[in-house]
Parts: structure tokens; C-alpha cells; sequence
């Protein structure tokens, strides 16, 4: 995954709530073997019409919409399944945070192992994100924080995913080397 | 003394490779890892990529549900939606024949939903971590095992190393005690602990379900309760083991040749000690419980059958209603459906089907109304065919498929049409998620078969339930 330390932005609004991972991309775009190229799949019933004709008043259309890489949601961002095809999508639309008052545990986690950070900003914030679509906003991901409207706030990152994404490193090659770890564990556990 | 543990603390505890730390998450064991075709492909390619094995492929287990057709072969070839689904099916088979996996596909008389076949072959335990690339796997937590959905690139490492990296948790207890009243069913209960604690109320924690109505349940009532904690926001669900529990498994096919008595006494002892704590705890009322239907985009927005759809209480609710079709302030008793759909990981098993059955038999699914019966597994087709199942949804005019999660999600082509309403019993209405434009009521089979004989959702404590004769 793509290092970040500190980005800068316009935001892109979707003041809904509750906003599942079918609406992120619905279940017919699923039936791949790849993990990139989901970009137009990205909101797909919420962009385009059942004749494929885009929807004129999604702001997902607007033409610089793909050059916003934050996101700003309503409450419960990301419900629903743990397809991981979901965070793909916002990061092959060009998303690199998601911004809201909460978060879904699955997509959380799947995003960040995508290289996606979820933000998670108190209620008030995250209302007057949602009512100033466009606003300016900076994460700063070795400060732990979101500067907006003139304020800077801190959001929770653990050291362990401030680390990865600041230097763009997965997970897998961190377990790999437990190795010896693992190997004592199961010693233990089958033949005690 | 150590301090009392809940169900929870005790199988986080036993699986702990490396604690969580002020620098890292835990490290986390993974007994058993569920693996189907729509999340795992690209798993396998991480391992091809870094050229490294599957470390414990013993502890896999495939199966195809998502995307395979429920449809039988015409002239020898599965109707498939699209070719690519069809390859997706194939790149599970070589992958799992590469890898060394068991895999139950299209000959395997165990293939069905991941989350329905767990449970029926005995790999679901008690005390056993069980991961999958699926938000339902909670369902497994009915067993008494810590049991949760992944994503793809966790599915990634699972495979390569048995274990995920994971911080901990917070803890929940739901008690639900009393009676439930007529026609109230696990799905039911299910649904009013969604619309009670909120649709994101259990974010961050892992829920048990405890109180003597839910001991009161089948296993397969407790794996339709654990399998929605998802709704509700919830990593996991979780029932402690029982003697319910050990009656289920005892005779399963992949516990033969294993002691099991020296495995129940183990079993039993997981259940929370009397004074464990939780970081919050929630008191539902059994006989406040009624039959339950949804009338919005979220399966926290339900009612009771009998009920009226309530004021919408923010822009969100009124987009969905607007969606749904409904106006506020009406009875949902009384409208309008188009399809019914008995089937998915939440009410496929052989007592959903029997009780969906005794409601259908010997009447007919109103005219204009088509009724999907898809069952969760082989195994439960063929229970259901034994006991002449089949015939009575046959006779009443529904179809009867081969097992699949199907119209749950419409990924195998089993949609609803655009502006059709559907009552179901599988798991989420979210707007599309049965095809696109598709809107769905979720509830009990119970109440789902009722609303098919009328053709608009009807309560089901007001048909006549016939007793079912086991052929
Ligand atoms: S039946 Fe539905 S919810 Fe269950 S595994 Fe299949 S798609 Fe997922």
C-alpha cells in the first residue's frame, strides 16, 4: 500500500446514514478474481441509472469528484458485509480517508488494509463536515489528527496502524515473522 | 482467586499467540478458517505471489454458495449468470486442489451455505475461534465459539499463517428472559434486539446472548439469533454450551472416532462464571417480543406485524420509506407483496423450512406472488425431500431450488425486479441488496409464508398452522 503521512484535500459529502457496503458496491460486481478495477463499480446504483445512464444529481459525477480524497459520511459508514471489494472501490475512486461519527468494524479493518484510513470524529465535527461539502480538510496521520474550520482535532490511531501507513506496510509480513511464536503456540495447544 | 471470566475471555484467552500491547494488537489463533469462492481468490494470490503454503490446511474448509446457480443443469451445464461466476467457482476448485483443501463442491453432499454446513458436519464447535470472509459467521458463535467475518486480505493471512492480528473486543451481554409469546420465533427475537439496542448499538463488541429464552431455543434457532449480531453492529454472537448444544453435535460426522464425553465435559465448562462482568449489559423483556417485520433500509427498522409504521425521525428514514414505498402512520399488515423468499444463512435449516411448510400446506401462494424455497445445504434438501417438504411448497405453487445463499444478496442472478417488493427471511434490506431497485421486508418463514397465502404481509397468529406428517 501507498504511504501517507499528512494529506490535504476537499472533501466529498454523503450526509446518509447507515450507508451499507451494498451501496459502496453492489453484490453483482463481486463476482471477480481481481483486486484493483473497481472504480466504476464504486456507488454504482447510486451513479448510474438501470440503462447505465449516469445520475445527474450525484455528486459522485461531479466532474472533479475523483480528485477528493476524503469522504465525509453520515453515522455507521461501511455496514453491512465485509466484502473487502468495498474499500477497494473508494480506493480505486481515489479515496484516501473516510471521514464520520462512526464506523463499522469490519470495513474499518478492511480498509485500513487497504490503505484507506477511517476517521472517526465526534458527532458535532462530523456534522459541520457534512454541512460544508468541499470544505478544506488535513489528516496528519503522524499527529493523529483532522484540521478543518480552523481546528485541529485528534482521532484515534493506533501506533501499530499510524506505523503502516506512515511507511505503506501490510500486515501479513508483521505475522510471518511470529513465526516461531506460532509454532510454540500450536507445540503447545496440540500436543500438551 | 482469578477473576471470573466470561465465554468470551475464556476462548480469547486460550488463543492468544502474542497479547495485545501498547506497540501491536494481539495475535490471535484461528481454529477453524471457512473459506467460499467470493472472498478468497485473491487470499490464494497473496500466497502464489509470496510463494509460500497454506500452514494449516486442515484447518480449511471450502465450500460454493455465493455465486452458484440455484437452478438445475440444462443439457449438463449449471446456468451460471455470467461467465465470470462461473470461473470464480473453478478458481476456488484449483485453488483448494493446489492448497490441499477439503472442498465441498458440486458432487459433495455436504456443498451449501459456508454458515449452514459449519454447524451440520461438526467442524463448528464450542471454544473454537472459526473466521471466514463473511460477516455472517457470527452464526457459528451459537455453538459457544468465537466466531466473526473477515475481509479478503485477513482471508490472506489466515491462510498463510493461521492467525490475525486483532485488538480486543468489548463485551456484551443481551438477556432476553421469559416467555415469548404465539408465533414468536428466533428470528423475531433476533430482530427486536436489533431494533432495541440499534443497527451500529453493538459496534466494537462481541455480544452473548444469555436469559432462559434463549436457552430455551434450538441450535438452530440460537444460529439464527448469533447469525444477525451482525445487524446490530456486532463483531460476534455468542451462546454458551449446553446440553441443547452437546444433543446437536454428538452425532455429527466429523466428531466420529473422537471422545466426546471427555470433549463435553471440556465443552461445558467455557460457559461465563456466575459473576463475569461485560462492558454493558441489556435486559429484554421475552413476552414484550411479537412477530416482527421491517419496513425500512436497515434491519433495525422493524415493527411488529401488527404494527404501524412510525414517523420517519431524520432524513435517513425518510429516504427509506420513499424507497420502501411506505407511508408513516399506516398498518404494514395488509401490503402489497410480489415475492417471497425462504432461504439464506439466517432461516434455511430444516426447522425453517418445516415451519414455513406447516403454514403453506395444502393452500396456495396468492395469485401474482412467486415463492423461492431455497434450502441451506444438501443435507437439508435432502431431510426436507425425505420428509416430503418439497412436495407441500411445490403443490402450493413456490419453487424449489438447489441450495445457495441466492436471493439473500442476487449475486447468482436470483433477483428481485426493480420496484418489486419482497418479504424474506434472509438477513438485510439495505436498498438493492435483493437486485437492484428491489425492496425488501425481512422476517420470520413463520410470517413470510402467511404474507405469501394473502399476498400482502399477513401475521401469522392469525393462519391456520397445519401439523406436518414426517413421511
Ligand atoms: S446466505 Fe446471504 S448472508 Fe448468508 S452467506 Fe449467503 S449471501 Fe451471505
Amino acid at each position: 500500500m501507498e504511504p501517507m503521512t499528512r494529506l490535504t484535500s476537499t472533501t466529498l459529502v454523503l450526509p446518509e446514514e447507515n450507508i451499507d457496503t451494498d451501496q459502496i458496491i453492489p453484490a453483482r460486481y463481486l463476482t471477480t478474481t481481481a483486486s484493483s478495477g473497481f472504480a466504476d463499480a464504486a456507488f454504482r446504483d447510486w451513479r448510474f441509472d438501470a440503462n447505465d445512464q449516469p445520475i445527474g444529481d450525484c455528486v459522485l459525477n461531479e466532474p472533479d469528484a475523483p480528485n477528493r480524497k476524503i469522504l465525509v459520511a453520515g453515522a455507521n459508514f461501511g455496514c453491512g458485509s465485509s466484502r473487502e471489494h468495498a474499500p477497494w472501490a473508494l480506493r480505486d475512486f481515489g479515496f484516501r480517508v473516510v471521514v464520520s461519527s462512526r464506523i463499522a468494524d469490519i470495513f474499518s479493518g478492511n480498509a485500513r488494509n487497504c490503505g484507506v484510513l477511517p476517521v472517526v470524529v465526534s458527532e458535532e465535527d462530523n456534522a459541520w463536515l457534512l454541512a460544508n461539502p468541499g470544505a478544506e480538510v488535513t489528516v496528519d496521520v503522524e499527529q493523529g489528527t483532522i484540521e478543518f474550520n480552523d481546528r485541529k482535532v485528534a482521532f484515534e490511531l493506533d501506533e501499530f496502524s499510524r506505523y503502516r501507513f506512515m511507511n505503506g506496510q501490510d500486515v501479513l509480513g508483521y505475522i510471518l515473522a511470529q513465526g516461531e511464536a506460532i509454532d510454540a503456540y500450536e507445540q503447545r495447544v496440540e500436543n500438551p | 482467586m482469578s477473576q471470573p471470566q466470561s465465554l468470551f475471555d475464556k476462548i480469547w484467552a486460550a488463543h492468544e499467540v502474542q497479547p495485545e500491547s501498547s506497540r501491536a494488537p494481539a495475535i490471535l489463533y484461528i481454529d477453524l478458517h471457512l473459506i467460499h469462492e467470493v472472498t478468497s481468490p485473491q487470499g490464494f494470490d497473496v500466497l502464489r505471489e509470496r510463494g509460500i503454503p497454506v500452514r494449516r490446511p486442515g484447518r480449511t474448509l471450502g465450500t460454493i454458495d455465493h455465486s452458484t446457480p440455484t437452478l438445475p443443469p440444462r443439457d449438463g451445464v449449471r446456468p451460471y449468470v455470467t461467465e465470470q461466476a462461473r470461473i470464480q467457482v473453478e478458481t476456488l476448485k484449483n485453488n483448494c486442489e493446489e492448497f490441499g483443501i477439503e472442498l465441498h463442491g458440486w458432487d459433495s453432499p455436504h456443498r451449501g451455505i459456508v454458515h449452514v454446513i459449519g454447524p451440520e458436519l461438526g467442524v463448528s464447535q464450542p471454544g473454537l475461534t472459526i473466521v471466514c470472509g463473511d460477516s455472517h459467521t457470527s452464526t457459528h458463535g451459537a455453538f459457544g465459539a468465537l466466531a466473526f467475518g473477515i475481509g479478503t486480505t485477513q482471508v490472506g493471512h489466515v491462510l498463510a499463517t493461521q492467525c490475525l492480528l486483532m485488538g480486543r473486543p468489548k463485551s456484551m451481554r443481551v438477556s432476553v428472559d421469559g416467555e415469548t409469546g404465539k408465533g414468536v420465533t428466533a428470528k423475531d427475537i433476533v430482530l427486536h434486539i436489533i431494533n432495541h439496542i440499534g443497527v451500529d448499538g453493538g459496534t466494537g463488541h462481541v455480544i452473548e446472548y444469555a436469559g432462559s429464552a434463549i436457552r430455551g431455543l434450538s441450535m438452530e434457532g440460537r444460529m439464527t439469533v448469533c447469525n444477525m449480531s451482525i445487524e446490530a453492529g456486532a463483531r460476534a454472537g455468542m451462546v454458551a454450551p449446553d446440553a441443547t448444544t452437546l444433543d446437536y453435535l454428538r452425532d455429527r460426522p466429523k466428531l466420529q472416532g473422537q471422545d466426546f464425553d471427555a470433549l463435553a465435559e471440556r465443552w461445558l465448562a467455557l460457559a461465563s462464571d456466575a459473576d463475569a462482568s461485560y462492558d454493558r449489559d441489556v435486559q429484554i423483556d421475552a413476552a414484550e417480543i411479537a412477530p416482527r417485520v421491517t419496513y425500512g433500509t436497515h434491519p433495525g427498522m422493524s415493527i411488529p406485524v401488527d404494527g404501524v409504521i412510525p414517523d420517519p425521525a431524520s432524513d435517513s428514514d425518510r429516504k427509506a420509506l420513499e424507497y420502501m414505498g411506505l407511508d408513516s402512520n399506516r398498518p404494514i399488515s395488509g401490503h402489497d407483496i410480489d415475492v417471497v423468499f425462504i432461504g439464506s444463512c439466517t432461516n434455511s435449516r430444516i426447522e425453517d423450512l418445516r415451519e414455513a411448510a406447516s403454514v403453506v400446506a395444502g393452500k396456495q401462494v396468492a395469485d401474482g406472488v412467486d415463492m423461492l424455497v431455497v434450502p441451506g445445504s444438501e443435507q437439508v434438501r435432502i431431510q426436507a425431500e425425505a420428509e416430503g417438504l418439497h412436495q407441500i411448497f411445490e403443490n402450493a405453487g413456490a419453487q424449489w431450488r438447489i441450495p445457495g445463499c441466492s436471493m439473500c444478496l442476487g449475486m447468482n442472478g436470483d433477483i428481485v425486479s426493480p420496484g418489486a417488493t419482497a418479504i424474506s427471511t434472509s438477513n438485510r434490506n439495505f436498498e438493492g441488496r435483493q437486485g437492484p431497485g428491489a425492496r425488501t421486508l425481512l422476517a420470520s418463514p413463520a410470517t413470510a409464508a402467511a404474507s405469501a397465502l394473502a399476498g400482502s404481509v399477513a401475521d401469522p397468529r392469525t393462519v391456520e398452522i397445519s401439523t406436518l406428517e414426517v413421511a
